[in-house]
C-alpha cells in the first residue's frame, strides 16, 4: 500500500483553498486586511470605551456566578467579623461573600466597577472629540445620536449596576430613584409602585435590576455599540486635514497587521490599567456603609461621577412646587424639573444638535474633514458653555464635601451653584469664542510674517526688531515673502518645529546608529559634517 | 525595502497579472490594494534587518513579553498561596487583592506595551491612501433599486386591493397589543391598594390599641428616656415595624428645650396640630418630602433637621419648615403622647401624607 505523504508546510495552505471553496471569503477578507485607517491620539478615546466595555462583560459574567439577585432576609454569617450577626438582604450578603469569601472575587468587583467608570469617562471624553472637532456633520448623524444614546443607556447600566449589592449607599440611590420616578405627573405612583411592584422597597426590584442589569441593558448596549463600529467601518473614519488629505479619500495605514497590532496593544494596556485600579485602588467599600435600611444615611453619600450632575441639579432646584387646585388637589414637586425634565432636554438637544447646526448653516454638503476648534468658534463656545454648565452641577453634587472639607458655608455652596449654573456658561461661551478668535488671528500672522526666532537684531537706527523666520520663499512681497494660506492645519510656531534642533541621536546609554545628517533648517545656516570620531585607545594620538 | 510610488489614479490602469512569477511578494500586495482602491504611497521600513537596532528593539520586545510571563506565573503562585481569608487586623489577607491587581497589570501592561513596541518600532511605516468613493452616487442603483421596491408594491396590488391592507392593519394592531399586554398587565400595580400611600405603620389597627413607638432594638421609649436638646429614631412598635417593610415610618422623636418647646407649641398651634406635642417633646416623620432620604442630621443649636442627601434644611421650631434647600413641603408630625405604663405612643397615624411628593396628594 503506497502511503500518502504528509507535508506539514503545505496544510495551512490547503486548508485555505478549502476553506475558501466553500465560503468565498478570500476578496473581502482582503478588503478587510486593506482597509486604510487614519491615525491620531484623538481617534482612540472611543477605544477606550469599546476595551472598558470588554473588560465589564468578563468580570461581569463571573460576578453573576456569586451574587444572589434576592431581597429575602438572611443574617449574615461570612468572615467579615463587624457583620456578623447583621439581618440583611441575601443580595448584599452576597455581595459581601464576593468580596470576602470568594478567592479574588473582590478584585473582580472591584475591576468591574473601575471599567464601568472608565467607560463612561472615555465616553464623554470621546463625545467631547467627536463634538469639537465637526465629526459628527453629515453623513455621521446617525452615528452621533448612537453616541449619545450609549451615554444614556450607560448610565442606566451603572446606576442599575451600583443598585445591586443593596447596601445602605445604593439603597438611598435606589429611594431617590423612586422618589424621583414618584414625582412625574399623573403617571408617578403608578409608575413607581409598577416597577417596585408596590411601595417602596418592597422585595422584587433587585432581581428586576438584576436582569436588566446583565441582559437587558448589556444587550441593547451590546447592539448600539456594533451599530457604531459597523457605521463607522461603513462610512470610514473622519481624518485631519493635511498634506494630500482631501474629503474624498482616506490617509493612513492598512488595518493589518501595524495598525490592528497597535489596537491590540492598546486593548491589553487599557486591561491592565484596569486591573491596576481594581487591585490597587479601592472602589464602593460596601462592607464599610452596611445593610439598606430606610433610617440610616450618612453625611457625604455621593453616586458615581457620572450621576452626579443630576444629584447636583437636584440640590440646587428652588423649591418651587405647583400645585394645581382641582378637585382635592394635585402636586408637581420641584424633585421633577432637575430629574425628569432636565435630562430630557439634554437628551433632546444632544441628539438634535448635527440637524441644528447644519440648518443654521445651510450645510448639505457631507464631511470627511476634521475641523480645528478654534476654526469654528460658535460651535466650539456653544461647547465650551455646555461643559461649563455640567461642571457647575457636578461640582454641586458633591457641594456638601466641598462646604466640608473647605469650611465654607453649605448655603453659600447652594448659591454659588444656582448662581454659577446661571453665569458660568455664558462666561465660557464668551471667553472661549474671544480665545478662538485670538488663536486663528495669531494663525495666520505666523503664517504671514513667520516664526519668532528670539533673536534680537539692532538696526543702524538704534531700533531693537525680533528677526522672522518666514514660512515660504522670497517672492517678490513687501516683506520680501510670500504670504501662505491657512489649510485648517497646525501652523508650525516654534523654530524647533522647523528642524531647527539638532538631529536625535538614538540610544539609551549609546548611539545604537550612526546620527542623522542634520536637516537644513531654514533657521540656521547647514551643519558642517562632524570629523570622523576613532576610538580613543590608551596613551596613542589621533591621527 | 522602501518604496515611494507617485500616486496615480487606479482607473483605465490595467490589471496586474498576479501569478506572474517574476512579481515580488509585496507587487502582490500591492496589486491587491490597488484592487480596493488603495495606493500605498509610502512604505519605509523602520529598522533594517540585521542592524543593531533591530537586535536591540528585539530584545526590547522579547523583554516585555517575559516580564508577561513572569507577573502572570507570580498572579498564580500569589492567588494559590497566599493567604486570603479575612482576618480582622492587619493581617496578609489585606494584600491579597492589591497584589493581584498589581501582578494582573503588570503582566497585561507589559504584553500591551510589547505588542505596541512591535508594531510601532519595528515594522514598517506607511502611508496608504483610501479612496471613499463617497461623491459619486450609483445613480442607476438608486433608479433600479427603487423601481424594483415600486414593482413589489406593485405585485402585492395593496393600491388596487385596499381591504388587503386594511384588514392586515386590522389584524395586527391587536397582535401588538397582545404583545403588550402581559407585560403592562403583569407589572402594573395599584399604588393605592390598602391606602398605602397615605399611611404608616403608626396606623391604629380597627379597634386595636395605639401604636407604641420604639427604639431599633424594639425596646419602647420613655420621656426620660431622651435628654433635653437630644433626639431619638423611633418606630412603630408593631411586627416587622423596624424594617424596610415600613420604609414609611421612621420617625424623628426630639426632646425640645422649654423655649424652644414654646415657640414650637405656638407654631403647633397655628398649623392645628396644638396638640400634636406631649410635654417638650415633639415626633417628626424622618423621611424628608423631597426625594425621601432620612433627613438625619439635627443640629441642636438652630433646631434645624438636614436631610444629607440634597441638603434640604427643615426648622423644627416651626414645624418642620422647609427653611432651605429643595424641599416644598414641611415633614409631617405624629401627634405623640404617654400611655398609662409611660410609654411613648402615637395617638394616630400621620396626618398628613408622609415621604417624597407626588401628582394626587391631596
Amino acid at each position: 500500500m503506497k502511503r500518502r505523504k504528509f507535508d506539514l508546510a503545505a496544510t495551512p495552505g490547503k486548508a485555505a483553498v478549502g476553506v475558501d471553496d466553500r465560503f468565498q471569503v478570500a476578496t473581502p477578507l482582503r478588503r478587510l486586511l486593506n482597509k486604510v485607517f487614519p491615525d491620531h491620539w484623538s481617534f482612540l478615546l472611543g477605544e477606550i470605551a469599546l476595551f472598558s466595555f470588554i473588560v465589564l462583560l468578563l468580570t461581569g459574567v463571573f460576578l453573576t456566578f456569586f451574587y444572589e439577585p434576592a431581597m429575602t432576609e438572611v443574617v449574615y454569617d461570612g468572615s467579615y467579623a463587624p457583620l456578623q450577626g447583621t439581618p440583611m438582604s441575601a443580595a448584599y450578603a452576597s455581595s459581601l461573600d464576593l468580596s470576602f469569601d470568594v478567592r479574588g472575587g473582590l478584585v473582580m468587583r472591584q475591576m468591574h466597577h473601575w471599567a464601568a467608570l472608565l467607560f463612561m469617562a472615555a465616553i464623554v471624553v470621546h463625545m467631547l472629540r467627536v463634538f469639537f472637532t465637526g465629526a459628527f456633520r453629515k453623513p455621521r448623524e446617525t452615528n452621533w445620536i448612537i453616541g449619545s444614546l450609549l451615554f444614556w443607556v450607560g448610565f442606566l447600566a451603572g446606576f442599575t449596576g451600583y443598585s445591586l449589592p443593596d447596601d445602605g449607599l445604593s439603597g438611598t440611590g435606589l429611594r431617590i430613584a423612586s422618589a424621583i420616578m414618584l414625582s412625574i405627573p399623573v403617571i408617578g405612583s403608578w409608575l413607581t409602585s409598577s416597577i417596585f411592584g408596590g411601595e417602596f422597597p418592597g422585595t422584587i426590584i433587585i432581581s428586576r435590576f438584576f436582569i436588566a442589569h446583565v441582559l437587558l441593558i448589556p444587550g441593547l448596549l451590546l447592539a448600539l455599540i456594533s451599530a457604531h463600529l459597523g457605521l463607522v467601518f461603513k462610512q470610514k473614519h473622519t481624518q485631519w486635514p493635511g498634506p494630500g488629505r482631501t474629503n474624498g479619500n482616506v490617509v493612513g495605514e492598512r488595518m493589518f497587521p501595524r495598525y490592528a497590532l497597535k489596537q491590540g496593544g492598546f486593548f491589553m494596556v487599557v486591561f491592565g490599567v484596569i486591573a491596576l485600579l481594581g487591585g490597587l485602588f479601592q472602589i464602593n467599600p460596601i462592607w464599610l456603609f452596611g445593610p439598606y435600611e430606610a433610617w440610616v444615611v450618612s453625611a457625604a453619600s455621593q453616586p458615581d461621577w457620572y450621576v452626579m450632575f443630576l444629584d447636583g441639579s437636584t440640590r440646587l432646584m428652588p423649591a418651587w412646587q405647583i400645585n394645581i387646585p382641582i378637585g382635592d388637589g394635585y402636586v408637581i414637586p420641584p424633585l421633577f424639573w432637575p430629574t425628569v425634565v432636565l435630562p430630557g432636554i439634554l437628551v433632546g438637544l444632544s441628539t438634535m444638535y448635527p440637524f441644528l447646526e447644519a440648518r443654521h448653516l445651510k450645510d448639505r454638503k457631507s464631511h470627511n474633514l476634521l475641523q480645528r476648534p478654534r476654526d469654528v468658534p460658535a460651535r466650539t463656545a456653544v461647547g465650551a458653555m455646555a461643559v461649563a454648565f455640567y461642571i457647575v452641577l457636578t461640582l454641586s453634587g458633591a457641594n456638601d464635601v466641598i462646604a466640608d472639607k473647605f469650611q465654607i458655608s453649605l448655603n453659600a455652596m447652594t448659591w454659588a451653584g444656582r448662581v454659577g449654573l446661571l453665569i458660568a456658561p455664558p462666561l465660557a461661551y464668551y471667553i472661549t469664542y474671544r480665545l478662538c478668535l485670538g488663536l486663528q488671528q495669531h494663525d495666520r500672522e505666523v503664517l504671514a510674517h513667520g516664526v519668532e526666532t528670539g533673536i534680537i537684531r539692532r538696526l543702524p537706527d538704534g531700533r531693537f526688531v525680533e528677526v522672522h523666520q518666514p514660512l515660504s520663499a522670497a517672492n517678490g512681497h513687501a516683506d520680501g515673502h510670500g504670504e501662505l494660506d491657512y489649510v485648517g492645519w497646525v501652523v508650525p510656531k516654534k523654530m524647533n518645529r522647523l528642524g531647527a534642533l539638532g538631529p536625535a541621536v538614538r540610544g539609551f546609554f549609546y548611539p545604537i546608529e550612526k546620527p542623522v545628517e542634520a536637516p537644513v533648517s531654514p533657521g540656521h545656516p547647514p551643519v558642517e559634517p562632524r570629523g570622523e570620531r576613532a576610538e580613543i585607545g590608551s596613551g596613542e594620538t589621533r591621527h | 525595502m522602501s518604496t515611494h510610488t507617485e500616486h496615480q489614479a487606479p482607473q483605465g490602469r490595467e490589471p496586474l497579472d498576479v501569478n506572474d512569477p517574476r512579481l515580488t511578494r509585496f507587487d502582490i500586495v500591492r496589486e491587491g490594494a490597488r484592487r480596493d482602491d488603495i495606493e500605498i504611497v509610502h512604505y519605509e521600513p523602520q529598522v533594517l534587518p540585521g542592524t543593531k537596532a533591530e537586535r536591540r528593539l528585539t530584545r526590547v520586545v522579547a523583554g516585555f513579553f517575559l516580564i508577561t510571563g513572569l507577573a502572570a506565573t507570580a498572579f498564580l503562585a500569589i492567588y494559590i498561596w497566599w493567604p486570603w481569608q479575612y482576618a480582622p487586623g492587619r493581617g496578609g489577607d489585606k494584600f491579597y487583592t492589591p497584589l493581584l491587581g498589581a501582578t494582573l497589570g503588570i503582566a497585561l501592561l507589559a504584553v500591551g506595551f510589547g505588542i505596541l513596541t512591535w508594531g510601532k518600532k519595528l515594522l514598517p511605516k506607511e502611508v496608504s491612501i483610501q479612496d471613499r468613493h463617497e461623491g459619486a452616487v450609483d445613480a442607476d442603483g438608486r433608479t433600479i433599486t427603487g423601481q424594483t421596491m415600486l414593482y413589489m408594491a406593485d405585485e402585492l396590488g395593496v393600491k388596487r386591493r385596499p381591504l388587503l391592507g386594511i384588514s392586515l392593519l386590522a389584524g395586527l394592531a391587536p397582535v401588538a397589543a397582545v404583545a403588550a399586554a402581559p407585560l403592562v398587565g403583569g407589572l402594573i400595580s395599584q399604588p393605592h391598594k390598602n391606602n398605602q400611600m397615605f399611611t404608616t405603620g403608626f396606623a391604629t389597627p380597627e379597634g386595636g390599641q395605639r401604636i407604641r413607638l420604639v427604639r431599633e432594638d424594639g425596646r419602647p421609649v420613655r420621656p426620660a428616656d431622651i435628654s433635653t436638646g437630644g433626639q431619638l429614631t423611633v418606630f412603630p412598635g408593631i411586627e416587622h415595624g423596624v424594617s424596610n417593610r415600613h420604609a414609611d415610618s421612621p420617625t424623628l422623636l426630639i426632646h425640645l428645650r422649654d423655649s424652644d418647646a414654646q415657640e414650637s407649641r405656638r407654631a403647633n398651634e397655628r398649623v392645628g396640630h396644638g396638640d400634636y406635642m406631649w410635654g417638650n417633646y415633639a415626633a417628626f416623620s424622618k423621611i424628608c418630602t423631597h426625594a425621601g432620604c432620612p433627613a438625619s442630621l439635627f443640629e441642636q443649636q438652630t433646631n434645624r433637621l438636614l436631610c444629607p442627601c440634597h441638603q434640604s434644611q427643615f426648622l423644627i421650631t416651626d414645624n418642620a419648615r422647609p427653611v432651605f434647600g429643595p424641599a416644598s413641603r414641611r415633614l409631617p408630625q405624629l401627634p405623640i403622647e404617654v400611655d398609662s405604663e409611660g410609654f411613648f405612643v402615637a395617638k394616630s397615624d400621620y396626618t398628613e401624607t408622609v415621604g417624597p411628593d407626588f401628582w394626587e396628594r391631596p
